[in-house]
């Protein structure tokens, strides 16, 4: 799939993605406050998931119907589903609130556990298919 | 804040643009630089990061501003869905697994300091008092 095609895939699955992420953001704040940016947390660890899950599934089936939604699901959803600017927004605004401890530790909390997390993704599907 | 449909519309068309905007850069950057290293996302998340912080300033967010539909369409939808951790993940998680691992701890650790700088210069360009 490319040109215009691609396009609208990548458009409409970070149309959705980025939909979901803002109400995950929502339901953070009005659960768990606004002291620690726990959805923004939340989404990146999933989507890191989701992305090295989708990406070891399409490696093991080569052509199937999993290779025909990779723009729709994984530059597409994932992509928005994801975000590195507000982390860097959130982590400057705690800076900004002189919570500079808070803010070390969203860096330093964040980072490997998104790595960890398509780690276990990528595991995840692997195991699964022997 | 609250989680109103209108709202929720407001960023996925963001989010429709920053995606389909990312995937724009990525095609560019890949066509002119290859895809041995992740050139396009590190140009989507340090470009993001800098309009991003840019735009905070400029919203005066940071001096207590209220969230505006404007605010929800442009840095939770656009820039929010431009820029991505989930490739930024799986990228270095295959950098690391195809015995990379320099490549894999510099795309991780450029990525973060870059991006954090980049996000603050941008806050302190607009936001600053004149």
């Amino acid at each position: 799939m490319n040109g215009w095609r691609a396009y609208a895939a990548v458009g409409l699955g970070s149309a959705l993605g980025s939909a979901l992420r803002y109400l995950v953001s929502l339901a953070s704040y009005a659960t768990l406050g606004p002291a620690f940016p726990w959805g923004t947390l939340v989404v990146n660890l999933l989507g890191s998931w989701l992305i090295a899950a989708f990406a070891a599934h399409a490696a093991l089936r080569v052509g199937g119907s999993v290779a025909r939604w990779q723009p729709f699901l994984v530059a597409g959803f994932c992509g928005g589903f994801t975000t590195f600017s507000l982390f860097g927004l959130e982590t400057l605004h705690l800076l900004e609130l002189g919570r500079p401890g808070l803010a070390l530790l969203y860096v330093v909390l964040s980072v490997p556990l998104w790595l960890a997390a398509a780690w276990w993704g990528d595991r995840f599907v692997r195991a699964r298919h022997g | 804040m609250n989680a109103s449909v209108g709202l929720v519309l407001m960023v996925a068309a963001g989010g429709a643009l920053g995606g389909m905007a990312r995937l724009a850069v990525s095609n560019l950057f890949a066509r002119r630089w290859g895809t041995a290293f992740p050139w396009g996302t590190l140009a989507v998340n340090l470009s993001g990061a800098l309009l991003a912080g840019a735009a905070a300033g400029w919203f005066g967010l940071a001096r207590g501003g209220e969230v505006t539909g404007g605010w929800l369409f442009l840095v939770v939808g656009l820039l929010g869905g431009y820029t991505t951790v989930s490739s930024l993940s799986l990228q270095s998680l295959t950098l690391w697994q195809s015995g990379r691992r320099r490549a894999a701890v510099g795309n991780v650790a450029v990525t973060l300091t870059a991006g954090l700088a980049l996000a603050a210069l941008g806050w302190w360009l607009t936001g600053r008092p004149t």
